[in-house]
């Protein structure tokens, strides 16, 4: 009865095949393999590279990753010179000085990015009405994660014959109502790589997707080493725990 | 508390003759004498009280970096997440802690359940205990409101809409709640100071919980009453290590969720900072409210939904007084052990329905698990007190113990 119940709980748990509780019945996403995946899984330093390169050219004109620091950069491989000469590409308000104006400087490390509008309604306005989300949160934010977000820049199909695609709206096969009002961002070759890995589409698809977990869950690489070795001092633990527990009931009946 | 003479000398006698401490640890937790025959489901109330701490150190830490603003909240948790020391360990920690709390506390009601501890003497244990599930849910609600991401938002206007389901009234308990016209602001700060508060309260109820159960003891899985001091043994070093060998069971489990699926219970939807002008496609509670959330919409009528929602858990409170059967453990009762375990899976049923859209076959599936529910409680528990008979109880557990051994077969014969 008790080993029946435990083995039951291991399979309950071990039958944990998607990260989330609310993503099941999304079987329409093709399940990929990542890095970053299981008790052992790492982002890839490379990939994250390349993916934030994907960002800056082609992402970044309409999304924004407002909760990163430029310093968490660090954590992609880059030094303290690489992330001082990229925050001061970007610009940013500050201020009041001395003589109390506002006045615009180059970002600092200690910043954080900066989106392309000044806020929600310019988004709207430069858009055709609908609003480009913040991607820092985004592999977080949706059930799927990672596996959502690169079956969605991989869903965009031809419009099938007798579907009604609304003005300024793009077919897609993973968005919710099947009309997403991005169009297709990622095509093959739409950048060169600074380490001249080939730019196919779907690698391009899957380092931004990389980075993207990235910036949703910049502990993980942390997260994960600390809890292997949490993990392995419980169950040596416990086992010690039981044997103790087994000799010390020993002379109960 | 009676003054009672004990065996310290020096320091330890003078300070225990004024101040009790080192007999109140002997008499609770060293000395305690234990039913010897009882399970592991027994490690749950312990496990239950060990969450709380968890929850209320991680809690109190968290409180340190968090704001309670309605502008502010999502970017504070965030700022925990990605910027303060640890503050992902710690905000994963109070996450998934509320998760497994109510895991750990339904098995602890289930098995109350099975083996029949709510009934004499041990009512008012049983209603203390019904009283810690009704304050950890309003914990949880208020807790699960303060990231502000969407589920936050609307989970927190549909249930406190509810309350506008009352006549007259209704409107004006739901301003009240709110602080204003709709949930903004004024909500979040005070379900802030509220989350924060209760959780002192149920620690007060833990205590008086510990109070009454430490009156008679543990029940066990005969259900029969301690006869003499072979049916007991001391609570340490026995239970002690026993308890600490499910800790780190539980452990196990707990933090391998928090280090490899954090966010596998949550819903992806409370990364999305709340906008009260975007309504999610299905506004779903957290899994331990799902089971209530379908008695809720199983319903047509807006108050007749409410009311039921609430006696699902009201109905807990007389229980010791529906199932009437002087048997408590389901093991020498045949019948309410069927029903028992049906009542079981169908706890699971109306958790399955309540994540699920509230239309076609879910509707008429909520309705038959919400009606049976009702009926375990109200038709089939009187009615067995009154018809069940009972298998033969042993004569003392220490007697089962040895029988077990050396029989196996329990006694077959019947006799109320």
């Amino acid at each position: 009865m008790k080993i029946g119940f435990i083995k039951y709980i291991l399979i309950f748990f071990l039958s944990f095949h998607s990260i989330n509780l609310y993503s099941a019945g999304k079987a329409d996403l093709v399940e990929q393999k990542w890095p970053f995946d299981g008790f052992f899984g790492r982002f890839d330093q490379s990939s994250l590279q390349r993916g934030f390169q994907v960002y800056r050219e082609v992402c970044a004109g309409c999304h924004g990753i407002r909760l990163v620091s430029f310093r968490d950069l660090a954590a992609l491989g880059y030094t303290n010179d690489d992330i001082k000469s990229i925050a001061s590409e970007y610009e940013i308000e500050d201020g009041p000085n001395d003589e109390g104006e506002m006045f615009t400087r180059f970002a600092k490390p200690s910043d954080k990015f900066v989106g392309p509008y000044r806020n929600k309604n310019e988004a709207r306005a430069s858009n055709n009405g609908s609003y480009p989300p913040d991607l820092s949160l985004i592999v977080k934010a949706r059930a799927g994660g990672a596996d959502y977000l690169y079956n969605l820049l991989n869903g965009y199909k031809e419009v099938p014959e007798n579907f009604r695609l609304n003005d300024g709206m793009y077919y897609n096969t993973i968005y919710p109502g099947k009309q997403i009002a991005m169009p297709q961002p990622i095509y093959d070759d739409m950048v060169e790589y600074e380490d001249n890995t080939p730019a196919s589409q779907d690698q391009i698809i899957r380092d931004v997707t990389s980075f993207l977990a990235w910036t949703a869950e910049p502990e993980l690489d942390e997260r994960k080493s600390i809890g292997v070795r949490v993990l392995l001092f419980l169950f040596l633990l416990t086992l010690m725990l039981y044997a103790v527990k087994r000799k010390i009931w020993r002379d109960v009946e | 508390m009676q003054v009672k003479s004990n065996n310290y000398t020096g320091v330890k006698k003078w300070v225990d003759e004024r101040l009790p401490v080192f007999s109140f640890v002997e008499d609770n937790l060293t000395n305690y004498p234990t039913p010897k025959n009882l399970s592991y489901f027994w490690n749950f109330g312990s496990l239950a009280g060990i969450t709380l701490v968890i929850m209320i150190v991680t809690g109190i830490l968290l409180a340190m970096q968090y704001t309670a603003n309605s502008d502010l909240a999502f970017d504070s948790v965030e700022r925990i997440m990605r910027d303060v020391n640890n503050g992902w360990l710690l905000r994963y920690l109070h996450m998934n802690g509320a998760h497994m709390f109510f895991i750990v506390v339904y098995i602890h009601i289930f098995r109350g359940l099975y083996y029949g501890s709510y009934k004499s003497p041990r009512e008012i244990l049983w209603m203390l205990g019904v009283t810690i599930l009704l304050l950890m849910m309003a914990t949880a609600f208020m807790g699960y409101v303060l990231p502000w991401g969407q589920m936050s938002f609307w989970g927190a206007t549909v249930i406190t809409n509810l309350f506008s389901a009352f006549p007259i009234i209704g409107e004006s308990i739901v301003t009240f709640l709110w602080g204003g016209f709709s949930v903004d602001n004024p909500t979040l700060s005070r379900f802030f100071v509220l989350h924060y508060l209760l959780p002192f309260a149920i620690v007060g109820v833990v205590v008086l919980h510990i109070v009454a159960l430490h009156m008679h003891g543990s029940n066990n899985p005969l259900g029969i009453d301690v006869k003499s001091d072979g049916d007991t043994i001391p609570f340490h070093p026995y239970y002690t290590v026993k308890d600490y060998y499910g800790l780190g069971v539980f452990l196990i489990f707990y933090l391998g969720l928090v280090f490899f699926a954090p966010n596998f219970l949550g819903h992806p939807d409370n990364y999305i900072p709340a906008d009260p002008l975007v309504t999610p496609a299905h506004i779903v509670p957290e899994w331990y409210f799902l089971p209530f959330y379908a008695i809720l919409r199983a319903v047509p009528d807006k108050l007749m939904g409410v009311l039921l929602m609430f006696s699902a858990v009201a109905v807990l409170f007389i229980l010791p007084w529906l199932d009437t059967h002087k048997v408590r453990s389901s093991q020498f009762r045949p019948y309410y052990k069927q029903f028992f375990w049906l009542f079981f899976v169908n706890c699971f049923v109306l958790g399955w329905v309540g994540a699920m859209p509230a239309e076609g076959i879910y509707v008429t599936i909520s309705r038959i698990a919400t009606a049976y529910y009702f009926i375990f409680f109200l038709v089939i528990m009187p009615l067995l007190s009154k018809f069940e008979k009972g298998r033969v109880l042993p004569s003392s557990i220490a007697s089962s113990v040895l029988s077990d051994k050396f029989e196996s077969a329990p006694d077959q014969s019947f006799a109320k």
